[in-house]
């Protein structure tokens, strides 16, 4: 499928850049939309005009900054029950 | 009396031929059995199809009601896909262990009491742990152990509670319950384990990951949703499992968030998917009770399709870790977009399956105006996008280029990748065809144009967070502790520091012991002589010869003292 000296198109950064483009594009589009299609909202702020885009955002780092946090604690080498000798 | 025959054993019979039958024959045995299966299943009527008497007690083997027949529905379908998936692959012991093991959870959703359902239970845990077994590496059996012990010690809890609850009842229905004496919340224990629920879920992540590549793709279907079905059945509206839900959505997203290896994020994600189902169950309206069973029913299929693309990867690479891979979309085409509507369904994406069932759970807590409950859910499902909607795909099929050319999936793996895949969007996209199967008639509505505008904003923007914030999520080569640090590493830590104090005492007690010994036979010596050496003199006060004349008076003397004592 691809040549070695070719890289597949996805990879060239030409590519990236477009697909960049247009995501921020379509993500710009699902809030403006909000304008015209009526969201339901059960508890009067999720029906905010955009609070799924910034509601799923900011959900998102903080979980992620949650797991980094924990992480900092958690986190272990992978042998680390390995290197008791722990037969396994 | 067939009717008492449940469809499960056809299972079983498949599983013991699977060992004698060999070549095509054997091949035709896995193909073609669970297709029987799935027949059986639609044939079982509602409700009790006949009893049998065992001890005092009526057994009831097969009891057919829509639930049911879902939930045995979807099993049967798993082993059939499953078993096309590993049928080349898989050695026979591993199918005929796979196969055992669905007959369990196929006979879970027939039984009529809480006997029958018992002992397909321990069918499930047995057969399970020789799946795990299976994976053949040092690892794979020292994590079956664990997940055995675990297994059987929740079954050991739930006999006690089953027990308890006939004792008390005297009946060994099946009814629903809420966890309010020592025997239900046995009972429940005993579920919420094989549910993988706080705080012993580790097995899950633990044991899942050792297994072979074909052996994960059965591991990830049955145990857990069949957990999930016994709560529906038992524990409709206890309000205890809404909090446990919630807490199993957020614990699998962090520990996905954290996690290198492919398969044990693919782990992580189901404690997180069944979060929501047990959540759903604690709800317990009918709507809610219909998003559980719904989504158990999507969550296996594309659960399973996402282990089999990890299967298919690892099959072909023997890598394992995010941080091995990268870069495999350019030769396994086939297997990323698998992956990919795996992905999509199980982040809920609009037109698939996880979309139409998922949001039944949503709105049912909506509509009972649990506010925390659903902002909660809402989050978790951006949060779904983020660990398995799109880490999952892009740390194995893209981010940068491992090196790896790698051929893509063979026919069967492939073909049984195209069954699951398109089973997600189609329920995506007739989701009615479904909601038609479900416990209770659905009036609901899986598409609106504002609902859709808003998951596509939430789902979206949590993959912009995800790119933008990629640079605080690079894989590194760890593990994350769970709460089996307790028995693998803590309670070992402390049993060798108390033998550290010990030693001192034992060897105090070692030197005693010498010193008595030396004592005892000073004191043999003395008295009994040297009895085994023949040639020796015999020295011992008890050891010598004595005359006949000497013995008469002893005897003489302790017969008087007899008679002495007994006027006294």
């Amino acid at each position: 499928m691809t040549t070695p000296d070719r890289e597949h198109f996805l990879r060239r950064p030409g590519t990236i850049t477009r697909l960049w483009w247009i995501f921020s594009a379509i993500l710009a589009l699902t809030v403006l939309a909000q304008a015209v299609v009526y969201v339901k909202g059960y508890f009067v702020v999720d029906g905010w005009f955009g609070f799924g885009a910034a509601y799923g955002f900011l959900s998102c780092l903080l979980m992620v900054l949650v797991a980094k946090a924990l992480g900092a604690v958690l986190k272990r080498p992978n042998d680390y029950y390995r290197e008791r000798g722990d037969h396994d | 009396m067939t009717e008492l025959l449940s469809p499960a054993l056809i299972l079983v019979a498949a599983a013991v031929a699977i060992g004698p039958a060999r070549g095509h024959l054997r091949s035709a045995v896995v193909l073609l059995a669970p297709l029987l299966t799935l027949w059986a299943v639609w044939q079982v009527p509602d409700g009790v199809q006949g009893t049998v008497g065992f001890l005092s007690y009526e057994i009831e083997p097969v009891e057919g009601s829509p639930l049911r027949r879902l939930f045995a529905t979807v099993f049967a379908l798993m082993a059939w896909v499953g078993g096309l998936y590993a049928f080349r692959l898989a050695r026979w012991y591993e199918l005929a262990a796979a196969f055992a093991y669905a007959a369990g959870a196929i006979g879970v959703c027939f039984a009529g009491d809480l006997i029958t359902l018992f002992l397909y239970w321990e069918l499930m845990a047995l057969f399970s742990t020789v799946v795990v077994w299976c994976g053949g590496t040092p690892a794979a059996r020292a994590a079956g152990v664990r997940y055995a012990i675990m297994h059987l010690l929740g079954g050991v809890v739930l006999k006690a509670g089953i027990e308890g609850v006939v004792v008390s009842t005297g009946s060994i229905q099946i009814n629903p319950m809420l966890a309010q004496d020592l025997y239900s919340w046995m009972i429940l224990c005993g579920i919420l384990i094989n549910a993988a629920a706080p705080p012993l879920s580790a097995w899950l992540a633990d044991a899942y990951p050792e297994s072979s590549p074909t052996g994960s793709v059965f591991l990830s279907a049955f145990t857990t949703k069949t957990a999930v079905l016994a709560l529906i059945l038992l524990f409709p509206g206890e309000p205890l499992l809404i909090g446990v839900g919630l807490f199993m959505v957020m614990y699998g997203i962090i520990y996905a968030l954290l996690e290198n290896d492919i398969r044990r994020i693919l782990a992580y994600s189901i404690v997180n998917q069944v979060g929501f189902m047990v959540c759903a169950v604690g709800i317990g309206t009918p709507l809610a009770l219909n998003g559980a069973a719904a989504h158990a029913f999507a969550h296996i299929l594309y659960k399973a399709l996402l282990f089999m693309s990890a299967g298919v990867v690892i099959y072909r690479t023997g890598k394992t870790r995010c941080t091995e891979l990268g870069g495999l979309f350019q030769t396994m085409p086939l297997t990323t977009i698998c992956c990919i509507v795996g992905a999509l369904s199980i982040s809920s994406f609009p037109l698939t399956s996880g979309f139409t069932t998922k949001s039944m759970i949503s709105l049912a807590a909506a509509n009972e105006g649990l506010a925390g409950v659903y902002l909660l859910l809402t989050a978790a499902s951006a949060g779904v996008f983020l660990h398995a909607g799109i880490k999952f795909p892009w740390f194995v099929f893209f981010q940068r280029d491992s090196g790896l050319r790698p051929a893509d999936a063979p026919w069967n793996m492939a073909l049984a990748m195209v069954i699951f895949s398109a089973l997600c969007i189609v329920l995506g996209v007739f989701p009615e065809w479904l909601y038609a199967l479900l416990p209770y008639p659905v009036d609901y509505q899986a598409y609106s144009a504002g609902k859709v505008l808003f998951y596509l904003q939430l789902l979206l923007f949590s993959g912009l967070a995800f790119f933008l914030l990629l640079p605080l999520m690079k894989r590194t080569e760890t593990i994350s502790l769970d709460v089996d640090w307790l028995w693998r590493r803590a309670a070992p830590a402390v049993i060798a520091w108390l033998a550290g104090y010990a030693r001192p005492l034992l060897d105090a007690g070692g030197q005693m012991n010498l010193t008595g010994r030396a004592l005892l036979r000073k004191f043999t010596d003395r008295y009994l002589g040297q009895p085994h050496r023949a040639d020796s003199d015999e020295q011992g006060v008890f050891a010598r010869s004595w005359p006949i004349g000497t013995t008469a008076l002893w005897i003489a003397i302790l017969l008087s003292a007899y008679v002495l004592a007994y006027y006294l």
